[in-house]
């Protein structure tokens, strides 16, 4: 079996082509970031304002918890039974996938926003404004770095999240590495099947990888005691407990 | 100068934080507020940079109507210091002292020029520059808090309970520096304590503030502990205020008597009643020996060091205490430069003490004492 797998791997023929695995990953690569993208852009400024003013706490609890009820599946077949006679071309194909997509990648990235923003040291909050910081300098100057290590918790949790379900989208007639799932599946080729589950598990781990080092690079290090000295004990707790918050997979 | 005038903070629950608070604070002078929770302090402290906005009454700066200036412009123009200092943790130590250089627009390196100035100012080696808030102590951060709120030269600095959340130790050295600080720059501060003793030994008038935002009294710290207006600042200053009051009275003419006095490595004479002062070569006072134990040359294992040293220019509290503790009975007191010029015994002191006028009670309308 192990052999097996390792052989449709190796093979040149599945690494080259419209329908090989390069092509694949470069598809899946593209409905994840546009996915990603376009979340991201609609939820952290809608997570760092509601942190900023504290208006519209609940929405975020809330979405935060029905994310986690919502099934993938249901909602991509839905919308593809919704769209798919209003759209047109690969469009059709592409658009009901991105929706579930963003839809599974705004809460956790939007928690963390706030999370970020909320946390931040009340004293700090004050100080930058008694000094004189306008509110919009606040949020950039102070709020928003100091946030940036539960910003990018938020959005690695979305990107494993939306990798994972990019798979799934090749159900509604997308590429992606979902292709090889599928398509094995429908002339019992688990060798393809297994391989594809794999490159997506690999896919997503170097994704997290590499946010993980833009994490660090952006990241103050003041924030993450990697300065050397005393570290900042209750802030590490603290930080580790929105991580769950932010996380619905962790739980 | 700060003035306020018939200002009221009441919030939409009906709580008054501040009820009809009118006191000016006067330029160059340390004005203290102190009071227990609940008292308004902080909300008067904080209605000054308009973080809190007044139910009614005017605050002016100078003559102008804060409530009139822009926020943001009006914050820039004071220094602001709070409890747990308040430093960025993104930002190192040096950018945390820049923060209101670079709102005014200046540029970087003139900024870190003068914030590196302003932490050794504030006694900080500026090898903590390129270090982490985080990676301080609580008393190191409370000094770049200071450094912050100076480094744009404010002529008037905010302060919320700065030395409060330190340990006694560090917190009296905070303050010692604070009070040489402000001899060289004479900013116009109002600063926040619940702690009276702090109130007395930093303020140059002191307002006693009761819950419910009422100034029970307004005056300069030796006024306030000798005519505390009522039996709520009485409580409050404490129990030993007689003793604490001599801090502020400048020794007079004690009548010193001439000591005799023995070096180091030096033999005693057995002349004198047991007790010798031993003194350096500089004839400062190193301390006591008992004549009849010293077998030989004066070493300096031999020293009693209980004895307190004062100041013959200090205040009265120094001379009593010098005398109270010397084991000979005989308070040390030298000149300015630490040399020796003679002993006090402690009913000497006494005698000095009941000589001292009070601080006269003065009318109500007074401005040094006005209360409500």
């Amino acid at each position: 079996m192990i052999q097996n797998i390792v052989r449709w791997l190796t093979d040149p023929e599945h690494w080259s082509g419209s329908e090989g695995i390069p092509a694949r990953l470069g598809e899946h690569l593209w409905y994840s970031g546009l996915a990603l993208a376009i979340a991201a852009v609609l939820a952290i400024p809608a997570g760092l304002a509601i942190g900023h003013t504290g208006r519209g706490r609940f929405l975020v609890v809330n979405l935060a918890g029905a994310a986690r009820a919502i099934p993938s599946l249901g909602l991509l077949y839905l919308m593809v039974l919704w769209l798919f006679p209003k759209l047109s071309g690969d469009v059709a194909f592409l658009v009901p996938s991105l929706i579930v997509l963003v839809v599974l990648a705004i809460p956790p990235i939007m928690a963390g926003a706030y999370a970020g923003v909320e946390g931040v040291d009340p004293a700090a909050r004050d100080a930058a404004k008694g000094m004189g910081m306008t509110g919009s300098q606040v949020l950039g100057r102070v709020e928003v770095p100091n946030a940036l290590p539960l910003i990018f918790s938020g959005f690695r949790s979305a990107a494993l999240q939306v990798i994972g379900t990019t798979t799934i989208a090749a159900v509604a007639g997308t590429g992606g590495l979902g292709r090889f799932l599928i398509d094995g599946q429908k002339i019992r080729e688990f060798p393809q099947m297994v391989a594809g589950a794999l490159l997506v598990a690999v896919l997503a781990l170097l994704v997290d990888l590499l946010l993980a080092v833009a994490q660090r690079y952006a990241v103050s290090p003041g924030l993450t005691g990697r300065s050397r000295g005393r570290s900042n004990t209750p802030k590490v707790v603290e930080i580790g407990a929105l991580r769950r918050t932010v996380d619905p997979q962790a739980s | 100068m700060i003035v306020f005038d018939g200002v009221t903070k009441e919030y939409p629950d009906g709580t008054v934080a501040v009820d009809h608070l009118s006191l000016e604070a006067p330029s160059g002078k340390i004005t203290v507020l102190v009071g227990p929770s609940g008292c308004g302090k902080t909300t008067s402290l904080r209605m000054i940079n308009r973080m809190i906005h007044p139910t009614s009454g005017t605050i002016t700066l100078d003559g102008k109507d804060t409530g009139r200036m822009k926020e943001s412009e009006l914050r820039r123009g004071m220094g602001y210091v709070i409890q747990h200092a308040g430093l960025f943790p993104h930002r190192t130590v040096l950018d945390n002292v820049g923060t209101v250089p670079r709102l005014l627009g200046m540029d970087r390196r003139e900024t870190e020029r003068r914030s590196l100035e302003l932490l050794e100012r504030v006694g900080l080696p500026t090898a903590f520059a390129k270090r982490y808030p985080a990676q301080l102590s609580g008393g190191q951060q409370q000094r770049v808090g200071v450094a912050r709120a100076l480094a744009a030269d404010p002529p008037v600095m905010l302060m919320d309970e700065p030395f409060s959340a330190v340990d006694p130790v560090v917190r009296e050295q905070l303050q010692d520096e604070f009070l040489r600080l402000q001899g060289d720059l004479g900013k116009t501060i109002v600063f926040v304590t619940h702690d009276i003793d702090e109130a007395i030994k930093l303020g140059d008038q002191v307002a006693v503030l009761q819950v419910g935002g009422h100034l029970a009294q307004l005056a300069d710290p030796a006024y306030l502990l000798a005519h505390p207006v009522n039996d709520f600042v009485a409580d409050f200053v404490g129990r030993d205020r007689g003793y604490r009051a001599l801090s502020f009275q400048p020794t007079p003419h004690l009548p010193l008597a001439a000591e005799s006095t023995v070096s180091l490595g030096e033999r005693v004479s057995d002349r004198d009643d047991g007790w010798v002062l031993v003194v350096d070569g500089d004839n400062h006072p190193l301390g006591w020996v008992q004549a009849e134990r010293v077998r030989g040359e004066v070493t300096t294992e031999m020293l009693h060091r209980g004895g307190t040293v004062a100041r013959a220019s200090g205040p009265l509290r120094g001379a009593l205490d010098a005398a109270l503790s010397s084991p000979s009975r005989r308070g040390v007191i030298v000149d300015d430069s630490g040399a020796l010029v003679g002993t006090v015994k402690a009913h000497e002191v006494l005698t000095a003490i009941e000589e001292t006028a009070r601080p006269e009670l003065v009318d109500a309308d007074h401005p040094g004492a006005s209360s409500s």
